[in-house]
C-alpha cells in the first residue's frame, strides 16, 4: 500500500492460464490449436487486466442495468399463428432424415 | 413405510417437478403446443433457434403460473426476471434455455399431503416458468440420433420443493397431490408416461439427529410414481451402504434403471454443468399487471382440499371416501354428477369407489389423465341408486342390473322392467314362500331352534331361490325371524 | 450521374415520371459492377430480384399508387440482416450457405416502402470489429483510399454509400458500428435509440446493445430511411411502443432555424489527448459553427467515460457468447466432419468462426463462468448504470452532446490488427452511446491532410432523434462537408 501513489487499490492477480483457456474452450465448444490456446491466453489475460479497472469504481447500491429501454415484457395472446412448414425449416439442415434433423449418436 | 434399511441414518428427500402446460401455443412463439404431431410440424424459426429470432411471452403461461402459485399458497412476485441457462445439447436449439433464475414468479409456498393417515406439509421453494427442449430420438436411424423440435418451446412450470420429505411414500403422496392440484387447475394433464409431468428427485442421508445435509444425489429417468418411490428407496439404501462401508458419496446425477431396478451414475464426462446464468437481454422483466392476480384468484376452480372438506362437511362422507373421490378431478366431477342425479352421497360414493373405479382399472382407462367416457353414465348410476333406495330392487339385484347397464348402455329402469327384476315387497307372496320352505324343511327348523344359528342363511337362500331372487331381503329376514321364533 | 442523386432528389424525379425505378436500379447495378472489384463492399448482388422489384414499383406508380420517397430507391442491406430467400452470412463461414426463410422486420419495412434491395453488403464477422477486417469473405476498402479501412463493423454498408453503389444502406450499431464507418467514409450514419427499430431477424451480436440504423449521403436521406424503419414490432420484446414522429419535419427545422437556441454539451473527457490534431481541430471548428449559428455550446462532464470500453467488452462478448451458441452445425450452417457429437460441435465452430469471433466468445464465456460472474458481468452492468446516469445529468441542461467519432481518421489496412486491445480502445467515443441506449448520428465535418474524412457525432437523449436530426441538418446547412466525394468519384472515374 505504501508508495502506491496515494491510491488505495491493489489489483488482484488476474492471471489467465492455459488450463483456464482449455476449460473455457470446452464450455464454448471450440476446438483450439496450441497456437490459438497460447494467443488467447495472452490476449485474454491482457484484456482482463485492463478490465480490472472496473473494480476501482464504487458500485455499492447501484442497480445493474440489464435492459436499457424501460419496457415491461409485452404479452402475446395464446393463439396458434404458425402453420407447419417443416421443409422450409429443414432446408438449411446439414443432415436430415425425412423431417428430422440427423446428428451423431447421442450417448448419455 | 419404514421398512427401508437406513441403519443409524435418516433420509432427506426433495423433488423437482416439470409440468408441461396446457396452453394452445408455445411460450415464446405462435406454434402449437399440442402433443403428438408428426416430427417438426409444430416448429418455426423461433423455436428452432434460427439467426435473428426473438422470444415473445405467451400471457396464458403467466396466468397458469399464477394459478399454480395461488393454489400452493406461494408469494407471487410482482416483478420477475428471465434468465438464460447456457449449455450445448442437440435438443436445445439456441444453446441456451430461457428460464427464470434469480427472481422466479412464485416463491415460498406449500402442499399439504397425507400419508397413511398422517398429515404433513411439504414446503415449496419456488415455481418458475421455462421453455421445454426438443426431443432426441435414439433408435430411428442407425447412423445417428434424430432431433424433433415439436416440443421445443412448449411451456413448463418447474416446481421445486424444499427437502422436507423423509420417506419414499411421502414423495409419492406429494407427487400425487401436486398432480391432482395441477389437474384441478386445468393447467397440466399430469401424464407421467407421456412426459407432461416429470420428476427428478434429490436425496441424501445423514446421521440421525444431524441438522446438516449430507451429500446430495440427483436421480433422473423415473417415469411413474411407483418408479419414483422405488428409485428413492434404492438410492437411500445405496447411500447408507456406501457410508457404512466407509466409502464417500459423490454429488452426482444418477439414472434410474427400471429393468435392473437400480440407480447408476451417468456416463457423461462433464462432471458439473456451468450454466453461466445471466439475465436474458431479449426479454425485459415480467411485470404482473394490476388486477391480474385478483382476476386469476377469482377464476380458480375449487381445489382438492376445499372439495374434500365440502364432501365431508356438506355431503357427510367419511374422510377416506372424500380423499379417494377427490384424488382426481374427473372422478370427483363424476361422483358429484351421480349425487346430482340422486342425492344419496354415501351410496354414490360406494358405487364409484367400488364398481366404477374397478371397471375403469379393468378397462385400462385410468392411465388417461381425464376420463371423458365413464363406463356407466352418472345419470344412470344415480337412477340405479334411486331404484334401490325406493325399494324397487335390492342391492344384490342392483349388481345384476349394473352389469346389464354396462353391456347394453340402457337405463336401469328399462332393464328392471325388461327383465322383470322388480323386487317383491308384498308380504303375501313372501309369507307364502316362507311357509312353504319351512314346511318342507322340518328337521332343519328343529336344528335351528335348538341353536344352529348358521341355518338362518340356508332358509334365506331357499326363499330367495323360490322367489327368483326378487324377494325384498329385509322383509324376508323379518318374517323368517318371526316365524322361526328366534 | 444518376447514382450521384440523393434519395430526395431521385424520389422527386421518380414522382415526376422522368426517371424510372428500373433505370435507377440499372445505374446502381452498373456502378456496383464497375467499382466493386476494387472496393469489395458486396457479398451478394441481387440483380435479378432488384430489377424485378424496380419494375413492380414502376408498374404500381403507373396505376397511381406511390408508396413514398423510398419507392424505387436502390438500397444495400448489411449481411447480418435477414433477407428471405437471399443468402445471409453475417460475413462468416459458419453461415456461408445459409438462406433464411424469413425477412427481418426492417427488410420487410423497406420492401413495404417500395425500396429496391440491390444486395447484401460486407461487414465484420457477426458485426464484431471496428475496421471490417474481420470478414471471412472479403476485405472492403475505403473508397477515399483503397489502402485504408472503411471502418466497421458496417464497413460494406458505408463503402457502398460513399462509392455511390447504393443510395442508402442499412447497418447495425452495437459499439459504434454504423457511426464509426460513417465517419471514416464521409457519409451520414445514425444509430437510433435502443428499442426504436426492431431487431427481429437481425443476427444478434449483443442483444442489449444492437440497433439497426440508416446510412446515407446526407441528413435528409438518413431521416427518410429512418422513417421507414422506426416503430414498434410485436415480434421484438425489446421494441418500444411509442409513436414515430415526423423526422422530415425535424430535418426541415434544422434547415429553417439552424442551431438557434440549441444547448450543446462538449464532454471534456472526449477531448483528453491522444487524438489526431486535425480531428480535434475539425470537431472544435464544428462547435464554433454551432455557436455562430446561435447555439449555446458548453463544457460538460461524462466522468465515467474512461470505463466505457471495459464495461462494453465485458457485456457485449458475454451476450455474444450466448447468442452464438446456436451456431453448432446441427440445424443449419457449417457442419465439419467429426467423430461424435462433441467433436462435431468443437470442430464446426472452430472451422466456422474467425479469430476475432472466437476471441469474443472466449472472453464472454469466461466472464460469465462460475466464479467470475459477480466480478465481471454484474460489475459491468452496474458501471453501465453509472454511465447512463452521466448522460442523464448532462441532458438535464443540454439538448445534444457533440463529440469526435474516433481518435484518428481511417487507418491503413493491417495497421491495428496486431493488438486486439488497441482496436477496442479506439471505440471509446462510440461505445458509451450504446451502453446508454441513446440516439447518435455522425455527419462529415472535415478532411485531414491525407484527404480522409473526419466525422462529427451528435448524441441525443432517449427518443431524441428529432433534436439530433435537427442539429445535424443545421450543421450540414451551415457547411458543405457533405458535398465532398471520394476523389476519384468526384472525377466520375471508378477507383483504381
Amino acid at each position: 500500500m505504501a508508495g502506491s501513489g496515494g491510491r488505495c487499490y491493489t489489483p488482484p492477480p488476474v492471471k489467465v492460464s492455459v488450463d483456464d483457456i482449455r476449460h473455457v474452450a470446452l464450455l464454448a465448444r471450440l476446438a483450439l490449436t496450441p497456437e490459438e490456446e497460447a494467443e488467447l491466453t495472452t490476449t485474454l489475460d491482457s484484456i482482463l487486466q485492463h478490465m480490472d479497472q472496473l473494480n476501482r469504481l464504487d458500485t455499492t447500491d447501484v442497480e445493474p442495468t440489464a435492459h436499457v429501454a424501460s419496457v415491461a415484457a409485452p404479452f402475446r395472446d395464446d393463439v396458434v399463428t404458425n402453420a407447419p412448414d417443416a421443409d422450409a425449416l429443414l432446408a438449411n439442415a446439414p443432415a436430415r432424415d425425412d423431417d428430422l434433423f440427423l446428428v451423431p449418436k447421442i450417448i448419455d | 413405510m419404514t421398512d427401508l434399511r437406513l441403519g443409524t441414518y435418516e433420509s432427506v428427500i426433495g423433488l423437482e417437478v416439470h409440468a408441461e402446460l396446457l396452453t394452445a401455443s408455445k411460450i415464446f412463439c405462435g406454434c402449437s403446443a399440442s402433443f403428438g404431431a408428426p416430427p417438426n410440424q409444430h416448429t418455426c424459426p423461433v423455436c428452432i433457434g434460427m439467426p435473428g429470432m426473438l422470444p415473445v411471452l405467451n400471457r396464458r403461461v403467466v396466468e397458469f403460473a399464477v394459478r399454480a402459485g395461488l393454489a400452493t399458497h406461494c408469494r407471487i412476485a410482482p416483478t420477475s426476471r428471465w434468465a438464460r441457462k447456457n449449455y450445448f445439447y442437440p435438443d436445445l436449439c439456441k444453446g441456451y434455455q430461457i428460464s427464470q433464475f434469480e427472481l422466479p414468479i412464485c416463491e415460498a409456498g406449500y402442499v399439504d399431503i397425507t400419508v397413511d393417515g398422517t398429515a404433513k406439509r411439504v414446503r415449496l421453494t419456488r415455481i418458475h416458468m421455462e421453455e421445454d427442449t426438443g426431443k432426441n430420438i435414439h433408435d430411428g436411424n442407425s447412423s445417428g440420433s434424430l432431433v424433433d423440435f415439436n416440443r421445443s418451446g412448449v411451456p413448463l412450470l418447474e416446481i421445486v420443493s424444499e427437502p422436507d420429505m423423509t420417506w419414499p411414500a411421502e414423495a409419492g403422496a406429494y407427487l400425487r397431490t401436486l398432480r391432482s392440484i395441477l389437474q384441478y387447475l386445468q393447467i397440466c394433464d399430469g401424464n407421467m408416461e407421456e412426459g407432461s409431468f416429470r420428476c427428478d428427485a434429490n436425496c441424501s442421508v445423514r446421521p440421525k439427529g444431524s441438522t446438516t445435509l449430507g451429500t446430495k444425489v440427483e436421480i433422473k429417468n423415473m417415469n411413474s410414481f411407483r418408479a419414483v418411490e422405488r428409485a428413492i428407496a434404492y438410492e437411500l439404501e445405496r447411500q447408507v451402504r456406501v457410508l457404512e462401508e466407509g466409502g464417500t458419496l459423490v454429488q452426482e446425477t444418477r439414472l434410474w434403471d427400471p429393468d435392473r431396478e437400480e440407480t447408476r451414475s451417468m456416463r457423461s464426462k462433464e462432471s458439473s454443468h456451468d450454466y453461466r446464468y445471466f439475465p436474458d437481454p431479449d426479454l425485459p422483466p415480467l411485470v404482473i399487471p394490476d388486477g391480474f392476480v385478483e382476476e386469476v384468484q377469482r377464476s380458480l376452480p375449487e381445489l382438492p382440499d376445499a372439495r374434500r372438506a365440502r364432501f365431508v362437511e356438506k355431503l357427510g362422507l367419511p374422510d377416506y371416501d372424500a380423499e379417494v373421490l377427490t384424488a382426481r378431478r374427473d372422478v370427483a366431477d363424476y361422483f358429484e354428477a351421480v349425487v346430482a342425479a340422486h342425492g344419496n352421497a354415501k351410496a354414490a360414493s360406494n358405487w364409484v369407489m367400488g364398481d366404477i373405479l374397478r371397471l375403469v382399472r379393468e378397462q385400462k382407462l385410468d392411465d388417461a389423465p381425464v376420463i371423458e367416457r365413464w363406463p356407466v353414465s352418472a345419470a344412470h348410476l344415480g337412477a340405479l341408486i334411486a331404484l334401490i333406495d325406493g325399494g324397487t330392487i335390492s342391492g344384490k339385484i342392483a349388481k345384476t342390473v349394473f352389469e346389464e347397464m354396462l353391456a347394453s348402455g340402457d337405463a336401469p329402469a328399462a332393464i328392471v322392467e325388461r327383465k322383470g327384476l322388480t323386487q317383491v315387497s308384498d308380504e303375501g307372496p313372501i309369507v307364502a314362500a316362507i311357509d312353504q320352505i319351512l314346511a318342507a324343511n322340518g328337521p332343519k327348523v328343529e336344528e335351528y331352534r335348538s341353536g344352529k344359528d348358521k341355518l338362518f342363511g340356508f332358509f334365506v337362500g331357499q326363499v330367495m331361490k323360490a322367489t327368483g331372487g326378487k324377494a325384498n331381503p329385509g322383509l324376508v329376514n323379518r318374517i323368517l325371524k318371526e316365524k322361526l321364533g328366534a | 450521374m444518376l447514382t450521384d442523386l440523393t434519395i430526395a432528389a431521385a424520389a422527386e424525379r421518380l414522382r415526376r415520371g422522368d426517371l424510372s425505378a428500373v433505370e435507377l436500379t440499372r445505374a446502381a447495378l452498373d456502378r456496383i459492377a464497375a467499382t466493386d472489384s476494387a472496393i469489395h463492399a458486396f457479398l451478394t448482388v441481387t440483380a435479378d430480384e432488384a430489377l424485378a422489384q424496380a419494375a413492380a414499383v414502376d408498374a404500381e406508380r403507373k396505376t397511381g399508387h406511390d408508396r413514398g420517397p423510398l419507392a424505387g430507391i436502390p438500397i444495400a442491406v448489411k449481411d447480418v440482416i435477414a433477407t428471405k430467400g437471399v443468402r445471409t452470412t453475417a460475413a462468416s463461414k459458419i453461415l456461408a450457405d445459409f438462406v433464411p426463410p424469413y425477412d427481418a422486420t426492417v427488410t420487410r419495412r423497406l420492401r413495404d416502402a417500395g425500396a429496391v434491395i440491390v444486395g447484401k453488403v460486407n461487414c465484420d464477422e457477426f458485426a464484431m470489429g471496428s475496421s471490417n477486417e474481420n470478414s471471412a469473405f472479403a476485405l472492403t476498402r475505403n473508397p477515399w483510399d483503397l489502402d485504408r479501412v472503411p471502418g466497421g463493423s458496417s464497413g460494406g454498408s458505408a463503402a457502398a454509400v460513399a462509392a455511390r453503389q447504393a443510395f442508402a444502406s442499412l447497418g447495425t450499431d452495437t459499439g459504434g458500428s454504423i457511426r464509426l464507418p460513417a465517419g471514416y467514409t464521409g457519409i451520414v450514419g445514425m444509430k437510433p435509440t435502443y428499442g426504436r427499430v426492431s431487431r427481429f431477424g437481425v443476427i444478434a451480436y449483443a442483444s442489449s446493445l444492437d440497433q439497426v440504423g440508416p446510412m446515407a449521403r446526407d441528413v435528409t436521406d438518413c431521416a427518410l430511411v429512418l422513417q421507414a424503419l422506426a416503430g414498434h414490432d410485436p415480434r421484438d420484446s425489446t421494441s418500444v411502443d411509442r409513436p414515430v414522429p415526423d423526422y422530415g419535419a425535424a430535418v426541415a427545422r434544422g434547415a429553417d432555424e439552424g442551431a438557434r437556441g440549441l444547448r450543446i454539451a462538449l464532454p471534456r473527457e472526449y477531448f483528453g489527448g491522444g487524438m489526431q490534431p486535425e480531428v480535434e481541430a475539425a470537431v472544435r471548428a464544428a462547435a464554433a459553427t454551432f455557436t455562430s449559428g446561435g447555439a449555446d455550446v458548453q463544457d460538460a462532464s461524462l466522468p465515467h467515460t474512461e470505463y466505457a470500453v471495459s464495461c462494453y467488452y465485458v457485456l457485449a462478448p458475454a451476450e455474444a457468447s450466448s447468442n452464438l451458441a446456436r451456431y453448432d452445425g446441427i440445424r443449419y450452417g457449417l457442419r465439419a466432419p467429426a467423430d461424435g457429437l462433441l467433436d462435431l460441435y468443437r470442430k464446426s465452430r472452430a472451422a466456422g468462426f474467425g479469430p476475432e469471433v472466437k476471441r469474443r466468445i472466449m472472453l464472454g464465456t469466461y466472464v460469465l463462468s462460475s466464479g467470475y460472474y459477480d466480478a465481471y458481468y454484474l460489475k459491468a452492468q452496474k458501471v453501465r448504470t453509472l454511465i447512463r446516469r452521466d448522460f442523464e445529468r448532462v441532458f438535464a441542461d443540454a439538448d445534444v452532446i457533440v463529440t469526435p467519432v474516433a481518435p484518428t481518421t481511417a487507418f491503413r489496412i493491417g495497421e491495428k490488427t496486431a493488438d486486439p486491445l488497441q482496436m477496442y480502445l479506439s471505440d471509446v467515443f462510440m461505445i458509451s452511446v450504446n451502453l446508454a441506449g441513446l440516439p447518435g448520428i455522425v455527419v462529415p465535418c472535415g478532411v485531414d491532410a491525407a484527404g480522409m474524412p473526419i466525422g462529427l457525432q451528435i448524441v441525443g437523449p432517449p427518443f431524441g432523434e428529432e433534436v439530433v436530426l435537427r442539429a445535424a441538418r443545421a450543421f450540414e446547412a451551415a457547411t458543405s462537408w457533405h458535398q465532398l466525394r471520394p476523389p476519384e468519384l468526384a472525377e466520375g472515374k471508378p477507383p483504381k
